[in-house]
Order: structure tokens, then C-alpha cells, then sequence
């Protein structure tokens, strides 16, 4: 025993807390274990019971048609018939065409505020950018049907066709009558409606990057290019394909814009003017009126193949980090 | 009254590099002030002197990493080769090429160590595999590296210590052959065997380099540099050679700081 106590002192170290106390603290940590325990549950719960319940709603089509129901192109209300390929290849292709006019213009932005920006631009800009992601999404979606879309009608596809129309290839893509709504068009609206996203989570993680590594970088001579390139965005590669699937997934689920300007057609076309539909879009133009059955199963059975294509983008964005990894050596 | 004016702030030998009335400013601020000395051709310069004089300013200044900042400027002149650094044509990224620079803290980038070395060289140089293969060893061998690393070439540059990390980074300053390095304050994050190791290494890379080194370490400066330069205030206080300087300074300044009087 120490001296001080020897010498019967009543000293009091931290560590001399009382047998009650220490109690109390042991129940209080415990308590607040359990609750966040609880809230991380809560979210696995609300996933397995989403998941749990579309297929059991959706278990009457997969019976009724297979797994053909994936890749049919019929989608037919009269004679009950009914197949996802239409509106997966809708949501596919317009979120693909959002990804490719977005993460170039997403990282140019980001490249521009944290390299290049004049730094009393960097605010207005920055907040500016913010402001476009916090636009309802209806309102992204009435401005491509009546201001958008007509001008797409009037200017783009003429010109488009005037230019590539005797093409062999391309001029399938351009072909077909100026009705302006159309899969490019809710590509378009859709790549706007992402940019803001992946544009400001880009600029986050590119600010993440030490000054003194961009030195080193430019240090060896290289350009502000080559540092972004090979040095900034190696180093924020996690984050940047975080931004991306994070467009990614608001561009696979949107549904009002999307419904305004896509067309609703039951069809594919070769063109990239021709109207088309998106899961999402179905689900939004039909489940008001659909009758219990057959059609009710099968938009929750598109509702499941939605949230199947989330999960595998999902998968791949993580594949995708795990192999950039391995390429450096980590 | 500060030296700088002096003649002893010019040296007999052949210099790499000739810092002409150089004033740099931060905004408004005067970060250094009329600044005149030479880095010798294939010498160690220290630069000592307490926090905030100026040393690692006037080390940004050689290869222009200043010009990275909106409000950071300077004027005088920058002689290398004939050549005003600080001319607004000069081409900055052929400088920093030929003038490399290593950091307080290692900064491998994010790729493997063989990257980290060949990646400055793919810049300037085409070269098939072979001959990139031989100047990452080479420049390992020079930074004594390469028996420590030369297994696992294809690891990433993060995987290694802190001391074999700054090592990296100086083995990638001299692989695309500079003329001058610039080590600014490159032990300060690292153990003292990592830290003799360094300093062994700038001993033997002064053979083919000029180096310009700043350190908050005066024993280091005794140690490793041929010339030493203490700063106070954004002034050069004093310049010589470095066995004169420690022993006999000129200025009661000088002497108050290495003998640890104040700083």
C-alpha cells in the first residue's frame, strides 16, 4: 500500500472513484450502447423488410412469367402480359447518359473551385452549386417539358440530323420525329439534376488532399493537370467514385423529372430521340390505377429489379476501389 | 547591422545559384527583406534561425512553389544558369524539374514505389522499360534504398516507415537528375537513426548536387553543410562558411542564437 494511505491521509487520485459511481457509468455506457445498437438495427430492419415485402408482392409475375420477365418487351395491360426490359433499358441508358455528360462537367467543376478559381469567386460559385442540388426535383422536371424539350425539338435534333443523318450508325441515334421528349432529353435533365451532387462531393475530396503532397507533385515539374491527374485524384479515388454512385443512384431511382420528359412510350428505339419509359416512371404513371393482380405485382416486381440494379451498382463501385487499390500496391 | 549588403554573403567558388536583392511578400506582409547570397555549386547551405525568419520562405522562392498562391510574390533576382528564376516567362515547371525539393514530411504519392520514382522522369524523359528500370534502381541506390525495397518495388509507397518514406522522396527529387536539391526542414518528423541516415545520404549526394537545406537543428547544420546562412526577421543576418560561422560569428546576433542565448 502507498505511503499516503500508511500515513492515513485522505488523498483523493482520480482513479479513487467510488464503487456507486463506477456503477452508474457501467450502466450509462451500456444504455448508450444499446440504444445506438438499436438505431444501426433499425436501418437493417426498414432494408430487410423493404426487400422482404416486394417479393412477396412481386412473387405472383415471377411465377406467372419467369425469369423472362426480365428480358420481355411486352408490357401489356389488356392482355396481362407484362416484361421489365423496356423500362430497365429506359433507366439504364438515361442514367448512363447522365453519368457521361455529368462526371466530366462534375469534375471540371471541382477541378476549377479547388485549383484554378479566383478566391473570391470560390464562395458565390461553390454555393451556387449547392443551391442546384437542393431544387425540388418537379421543378427540374417542368422546365425539360416546356422549355427544354420544345427546344430540343426545334434546334437540336434538326441540326443533329442535318449533320449525322446519313451516317450509318449514328444516324440511327439521331433519327426519328422532332417530338423533343425523349431518353436523351431525360439523360440531359438528369445529368443536371446529378451534377451538383457529384460536382460538390468531388470538391470536398479534392480539398481533403494535403497541400505539401501537391507540391511534392509539383515539385517534379509537373503541370496543374498532371498533379490532378495523377496525383489528386489516385489519392481521392474512394471519395470520387463515392460522388459518382451517389449521382448514380439519384439518377437510377428519379422519377419526377424523369416522367416529365422521357415520353412514357412502351418501346426501344435505336434513336436517342425516340420517347421511352424508366422504372421509375411506369411505377410513378400506373400505380395509381393499377388494378390488384397481375399489374400491381409486376410494377413491384420493376420496383424489385430497381432496387436489384442499386445493389449491383453498389457492388461494383466497391469492386471498383478494391482494384484501383491493388494497382497501387496497397 | 545585418550583412547582407556584404561581401561575405558571395562566395570564391562557383555558385548554382545567386539570390540578387530578393524581397518576397505575403499580401502585404514583407516576408523577406533585400536578401543577397550564393548556394555553391556542389555544397551543403543550411539555413538556421528561429520560427517565422524567413528560411523556408526564401527556400520556396529557388523553384517558384510560391506561384501556387494567390497573394504570394517576389521580386529581385533569382540567378541559375544565366537565367531569372523569378522572370514571369521563365517555364516554372522546367525549374521545379531541374531544381527538386523534398518536405518536412514524407510525401510519397499515391502509387507504388516504383511509380513513385519513375513518375517524375516519365515527364521530361522517354524511356523503355529497361532504361526506366535501371533509373529507379539507380536512383534508389543513391537515396540507399534499394536493398530495403528492391523486393517489393510493385508496394505501395505508403507501406513503407517514415524515414524509408522520405528516402523515397529523395530518391525521387534525384531521379530526374536536378541540379539542385532543396530539403526544407527533411529530419524534423523523423527517429534519429532514420535522421543519420539522411544525413549520411545529402553528404554523399553533395558529390553530384548542390544542395540547399533549411533546419531548425543547429547541430545538424554544424554536422552536414559546407555554408551556413542564419536568418532573423526575413533578414540574412549572416553568411559564411559554416566551420567560421559556429565558431567565430561576426554579428553578436549570430552568436546569441547558436550559443542558445535566445531563439
Amino acid at each position: 500500500m502507498s505511503t499516503l494511505e500508511m500515513s492515513g491521509m485522505a488523498v483523493r487520485r482520480p482513479l479513487d472513484v467510488q464503487a456507486p459511481q463506477i456503477d452508474v457509468f457501467k450502466r450509462q455506457d451500456r444504455l448508450f450502447h444499446r440504444l445506438t445498437l438499436l438505431f444501426a438495427v433499425l436501418v437493417l430492419a426498414a432494408l430487410a423488410g423493404i426487400l422482404i415485402s416486394l417479393t412477396i408482392e412481386a412473387l405472383p409475375t415471377f411465377r406467372a412469367f419467369g425469369a423472362a420477365f426480365l428480358w420481355s418487351d411486352v408490357w401489356s395491360v389488356p392482355d396481362d402480359r407484362f416484361g421489365a426490359l423496356i423500362s430497365i433499358y429506359g433507366t439504364i441508358s438515361t442514367s448512363l447518359i447522365a453519368l457521361l455528360i455529368g462526371v466530366p462537367v462534375s469534375f471540371g467543376i471541382a477541378l476549377f473551385l479547388t485549383e484554378s478559381c479566383p478566391v473570391w469567386l470560390r464562395r458565390p460559385l461553390g454555393t451556387a452549386i449547392e443551391l442546384l442540388a437542393g431544387i425540388p426535383s418537379i421543378i427540374y422536371g417542368i422546365w425539360g417539358l416546356f422549355i427544354f424539350a420544345p427546344l430540343f425539338a426545334s434546334h437540336v435534333q434538326p441540326w443533329l440530323q442535318s449533320l449525322f443523318g446519313d451516317l450509318p450508325l449514328i444516324g440511327g441515334l439521331v433519327a426519328g420525329p422532332p417530338i423533343g421528349v425523349s431518353i436523351l432529353a431525360a439523360g440531359i435533365v438528369l445529368a443536371l439534376m446529378v451534377i451538383p451532387f457529384i460536382a460538390s462531393v468531388m470538391r470536398d475530396v479534392f480539398e481533403t488532399v494535403p497541400p505539401v503532397l501537391k507540391e511534392s507533385a509539383y515539385g517534379v515539374g509537373c503541370t496543374t493537370w498532371e498533379v490532378v491527374w495523377n496525383i489528386v485524384l489516385p489519392y481521392t479515388r474512394v471519395g470520387v467514385i463515392g460522388g459518382i454512385m451517389l449521382g448514380l443512384g439519384r439518377a437510377l431511382g428519379e422519377t419526377m423529372a424523369v416522367t416529365f420528359v422521357i415520353g412514357n412510350a412502351n418501346r426501344i428505339a435505336t434513336s436517342l430521340f425516340s420517347p421511352g419509359n424508366s422504372i421509375a416512371s411506369v411505377l410513378a404513371n400506373e400505380f395509381g390505377e393499377a388494378d390488384p393482380g397481375l399489374h400491381t405485382s409486376s410494377l413491384f416486381a420493376l420496383g424489385l429489379v430497381l432496387f436489384v440494379i442499386t445493389f449491383l451498382v453498389l457492388g461494383l463501385s466497391r469492386w471498383l476501389v478494391q482494384r484501383a487499390n491493388a494497382r497501387q500496391g496497397n | 547591422m545585418p550583412a547582407t549588403s556584404r561581401s561575405a554573403a558571395q562566395i570564391g567558388e562557383h555558385a548554382a545559384l545567386q539570390v540578387r536583392n530578393l524581397d518576397f511578400y505575403y499580401g502585404h506582409f514583407k516576408g523577406l527583406n533585400a536578401v543577397n547570397l550564393d548556394i555553391a555549386r556542389h555544397r551543403v547551405t543550411a539555413f538556421i534561425g528561429p520560427s517565422g525568419c524567413g528560411k523556408s520562405t526564401l527556400l520556396r522562392t529557388f523553384n517558384r512553389m510560391y506561384d501556387l498562391y494567390p497573394g504570394q510574390r517576389a521580386e529581385g533576382e533569382i540567378l541559375f544558369r544565366g537565367m531569372n528564376l523569378l522572370d514571369k516567362k521563365q517555364d516554372v515547371n522546367l525549374v521545379r524539374a531541374k531544381i527538386g525539393m523534398v518536405f518536412q514530411k514524407p510525401t510519397p504519392f499515391p502509387m507504388t514505389i516504383y511509380d513513385n520514382i519513375a513518375f517524375g522522369v516519365r515527364l521530361y524523359e522517354r524511356f523503355s522499360k529497361s532504361e526506366m528500370d535501371d533509373r529507379v534502381e539507380w536512383a534508389l541506390r543513391k537515396a540507399a534504398l534499394w536493398e530495403e525495397v528492391k523486393d517489393k518495388l510493385s508496394q505501395s509507397g505508403l507501406s513503407l516507415s517514415g524515414g524509408q518514406q522520405q528516402r523515397l522522396c529523395i530518391a525521387r527529387a534525384v531521379a530526374v537528375k536536378p541540379e539542385i536539391v532543396l530539403l526544407d526542414e527533411p529530419t524534423s518528423a523523423l527517429d534519429p537513426i532514420s535522421t543519420a541516415k539522411v544525413e549520411e545520404l545529402i553528404n554523399e549526394l553533395k558529390s553530384e548536387y548542390s544542395i540547399a537545406i533549411v533546419t531548425h537543428n543547429m547541430q545538424q547544420a554544424g554536422r552536414i553543410s559546407d555554408y551556413t546562412a542564419f536568418m532573423y526577421l526575413g533578414e540574412l543576418i549572416e553568411f559564411g562558411p559554416t566551420s567560421q560561422l559556429f565558431v567565430k560569428p561576426t554579428v553578436k546576433h549570430t552568436e546569441d542564437y547558436i550559443t542558445g542565448r535566445f531563439g
